[in-house]
């Protein structure tokens, strides 16, 4: 026993000396403002989020997490800026020819994959193959984007692609089965990232584990639900970039947590911050807060095909009783615009000219009862049980939504499901009312409109899960989708938020501009609106 | 003992089958489709049937099920539906990351607690007996997540002395062999690492050991207590025994069985259950992945987790039923 007793304290002793050994340099921090903003080689920048990545292989994955480090490994042939302008990326230029079937793209020369190989015409078909054609021998996995944008894959009746082929080292033809407007947007779209035929070759289905591409950034290791880890390309075709040696991407799920772990210097960059805790961020000195442009809007669909959501005024009257300026005021912290139309207003096409339903009581009764209800209805009002980006306490949001409803009679009853569960139930159209929202993942309002709203997505599981049925509406999409003038589908798309407002499928709530927290010392850090944030001219200043 | 041995584990096929069978049927009795989840919102109507037939989905139950217990017989613990990576492969990290950890707490609970409740017997109805008891009181009943958050504000943001989350300075990563941190540091010779992993592992194996810390804490107590009452010690210290020898060597022997049997619950406990802890304090264990499989609804995930923890917490009683031959000669299993 005594010697056991001795090994227990000579051990806490050995403890005691290795804690106090290794908390010396814990507590340094940069963040001097005043510092030079010429951008500085080196150094290692952690993220810190809340969940992993579920797959490296960009075009085999459809989370943000994933998305967020394939970005900055792999390049589009186009991209979406920060203002969501679309830019030539690995393409340089592009031409279409008098159908508007067939789309010549020239590529960047001189640029190589990570693992040393070229980039060039050939690498992009090689890719195409593999997306679109199941037969192909590379062809592992789900690839869900592909059949999403291009009406299924080759072989299938609808799908789009008629041919890919490389004219020379630098020419890339793609031809079209039929006139696809936002093809170039398409392109953007970071899963439709270009990856290293050589690597594919290589790795086969492993290659969601070892990508390679041109990006910034090379894959070095990936510990799941911990961290992936990557390093500087050293051969990226832009001078000088990246400026970072290193990128890691932490797994801190907890939001309290991850904002203690940047407090404390562990991570230097966090995003999913609580809305009411940026307050905290802000009164560190050594600390900066900056606000992700918004790319979302979360909104309340009524079951139209549901009685009483069937009837438009029953409708009108629920969008004037919400009172969203207090919702936003009272659980967004104010980071969020209050929502009027189906898509914010940081994307082209924004109808800004619609009036949005004021908050009016008074109106809302009078216009409950011409619709028959005088005495209001007994309704249920759904929501998810875990926060969304578009809505980040999902039930406080449903609970003041209650008590609005109440102020004109409605009693609407409320039930929360779990997000699998809620998806499938909503998507069967067993709702009434459900809180719900979207995400952007293309610069375009069809990507908003479309998927939510047309009535071709009507049909079990739906997607319009509004149950939305104007063929008025939805023929307007649908020219849009054809028709190259950019002020045409501009007209088209006003057009389409006017009969959206009149018919009041939704109430629109918000727009978030999700907060995120950055330590002082880093620069350069531009927050992109679609989460496709680059980290190549990222650099630290301590 | 021998057949014995043989025999429990024999018992597990039917036991781990029966589970098997459960667990089957229960997480499919839950709405939510996998196909859904996986594509997300952005998932059409075709793309979501296509990769439903494609995962196989679409087969009638009892073909998912032999398929996935036929490949259990063959070593193979299925993919998982939303990366496709075999689970074989994937799961040990998450074990191992679980397993460091409620081992380190489960090794601070038996130490703090079995004492605490050695002399709160010795001493009892003392200041120390009052005082033990009250803060296992409290330890029972606090929720984990609280106390979590409060040790990362007062020894991360506070006092600045331990980091707040992770199992490593990520700066200067372990070279992983084992998974294990602590055996990987010691085989690369990095003492330095190994201080870091170990500063790395004290607030959430803190926070985890408190309830089983409390529970051990009481048990012994109740347990020595019982012991200390009888002839055989009243004879030792008639003999002028000093008191210490009677306490740990004649008591604690007596008293260790039901303070085992505890223990041995404990462990298999903390194997699925540290998923507060896990989420705190950022750690990649075994209990948040499976905890995210539903979430996903990514079956093969839940079922193979499932399995894995049952068959340890299985064997940990079985070694823990063994350990009472060891200790008392009187139990015999034939």
């Amino acid at each position: 026993m005594k010697r056991k007793t001795s090994f227990f304290v000579s051990l806490l002793i050995v403890l005691t000396v290795v804690l106090a050994a290794c908390s010396g340099g814990n507590k340094e921090k940069a963040g001097d403002k005043s510092e030079t903003t010429e951008p500085k080689a080196g150094g290692t920048l952690i993220y810190g989020r809340g969940a992993d990545s579920i797959g490296l292989d960009p075009i085999n994955i459809t989370d943000g997490e994933s998305i967020r480090v394939t970005h900055n490994i792999f390049e589009t042939l186009f991209v979406y800026d920060d203002k969501l302008k679309l830019q030539p990326k690995l393409a340089e230029s592009s031409q279409v020819s008098e159908d508007g079937l067939t789309w010549t793209l020239t590529l960047k020369k001189g640029v190589k994959f990570q693992d040393g190989t070229d980039f060039n015409a050939d690498a992009v078909v090689f890719n195409f193959e593999r997306w679109m054609d199941p037969a192909n021998p590379y062809h592992k996995g789900d690839f869900p984007y592909y059949p999403f944008l291009y009406g299924g894959f080759k072989g299938d009746p609808n799908h789009k692609i008629a041919s890919v082929k490389a004219v020379d080292e630098s020419t890339v033809e793609i031809t079209l089965t039929e006139r696809t407007a936002p093809f170039l947007s398409y392109l953007a779209i970071p899963m439709f990232g270009i990856a290293s035929p050589d690597a594919i070759k290589k790795y086969g289905d492993k290659f969601y584990e070892n990508p390679v591409g041109t990006g910034p950034f090379k894959f070095e290791s990936w510990s799941r639900n911990d961290k992936v880890v990557l390093k500087k390309n050293e051969n990226y075709y832009v001078n000088g970039q990246p400026y970072l040696d290193e990128m890691i991407f932490r797994v801190i799920p907890d939001n309290s947590s991850r904002l203690t772990a940047l407090q404390s210097g562990e991570v230097d960059i966090i995003d999913g911050l609580n809305p009411d805790d940026a307050d905290t961020i802000k009164a560190n000195s050594q600390l900066s807060l900056i606000k992700r442009p918004s790319f979302n809007t979360g909104f309340m669909v009524f079951n139209t095909q549901m009685a009483p959501f069937d009837n438009v005024k029953v409708r009108q009257a629920i969008n004037m009783a919400i009172n969203k300026k207090e919702l936003i005021d009272a659980f967004y912290n104010g980071y969020a615009e209050v929502a009027k139309n189906p898509f914010p207003s940081s994307l082209w096409g924004y109808n800004d000219k619609i009036e949005d339903y004021q908050y009016d009581v008074e109106a809302a009764k009078k216009l409950l009862a011409e619709a028959g209800f005088p005495n209001g209805f007994k309704t249920e009002l759904w929501t998810m049980s875990n926060p969304r980006p578009y809505l980040p306490q999902p039930l406080k949001i449903a609970e003041a939504m209650q008590a609005n409803l109440k102020a004109i009679g409605i009693d609407a009853e409320i039930k929360t499901y779990e997000w699998a569960t809620y998806l499938q139930k909503t998507g069967e159209g067993e709702h009434p009312m459900a809180l719900y929202g979207w995400t952007g993942v293309m610069a375009d309002p069809d990507n908003f409109l479309f998927p939510n709203l047309s009535n071709t997505n009507i049909e079990k599981p739906a997607s319009n899960r509004a149950f939305y049925n104007n063929e008025e509406f939805t023929m307007l999409l649908q020219q849009a989708r054809t028709t190259f003038d950019q002020d045409e589908r501009i007209k088209l798309y006003q057009q389409a938020q006017e009969i959206f407002h009149q018919d009041a499928p939704w109430v629109t709530i918000g727009h978030t501009t999700p907060p995120m927290g950055l330590a002082g010392y880093v620069k350069g850090f531009k927050a992109h609106p679609m989460e496709n944030d680059n980290f190549a001219e990222v650099y630290l200043t301590n | 003992m021998l057949t014995y041995t043989i025999r429990r584990l024999l018992m597990l096929i039917p036991v781990l089958f029966g589970m098997t069978i459960v667990v089957f049927f229960i997480i499919r009795a839950i709405p939510g489709d996998p196909a859904q989840v996986i594509l997300g919102q952005q998932a059409t109507k075709e793309a979501m049937a296509q990769l439903t037939e494609k995962l196989g989905l679409n087969d009638p139950w009892y073909v998912q099920f032999f398929h996935y217990v036929k490949g259990l017989l063959s070593g193979d613990l299925g993919e998982s539906l939303r990366s496709s990576a075999p689970i074989k492969d994937e799961i040990w990290p998450y074990l191992a990351a679980t397993l460091e950890l409620s081992l380190v707490a489960m090794l601070i609970a038996i130490f703090i607690g079995v004492n605490a409740g050695i002399i709160s017997a010795w001493f009892q109805n003392s200041w120390f007996d009052y005082t033990a008891m009250i803060l296992a009181l409290i330890g029972i009943s606090i929720p984990v997540f609280w106390l979590g958050l409060m040790e990362q504000w007062a020894f991360s943001l506070e006092l600045g002395w331990l980091p707040s989350t992770g199992r490593e300075n990520v700066r200067d990563p372990v070279e992983v062999v084992t998974n294990l941190y602590l055996i990987d540091t010691l085989i690369a010779g990095r003492f330095d690492q190994f201080g870091e992993v170990i500063r790395h592992l004290i607030l959430p194996s803190l926070a985890l050991a408190t309830i089983p810390m409390a529970i051990i804490a009481r048990i012994t107590r109740s347990s020595m207590l019982e012991v200390m009452r009888s002839d055989y010690i009243r004879t030792a210290r008639a003999k002028g025994m000093r008191m210490f020898f009677v306490v740990y060597k004649h008591s604690l022997k007596n008293a260790v069985i039901p303070v085992l049997t505890v223990i041995g619950l404990q462990v298999g406990l903390l194997l699925g259950g540290a998923i507060l802890t896990e989420t705190i304090f950022g750690w990649p264990g075994i209990g948040r992945y499976i905890y995210e499989a539903i979430g996903f609804r990514d079956y093969p995930v839940i079922q193979s987790g499932i399995l894995i923890i049952a068959t340890i917490f299985i064997l940990i009683n079985l070694v823990v039923d063994l350990l009472y031959v060891a200790i008392d000669p009187r139990i015999k299993y034939n």
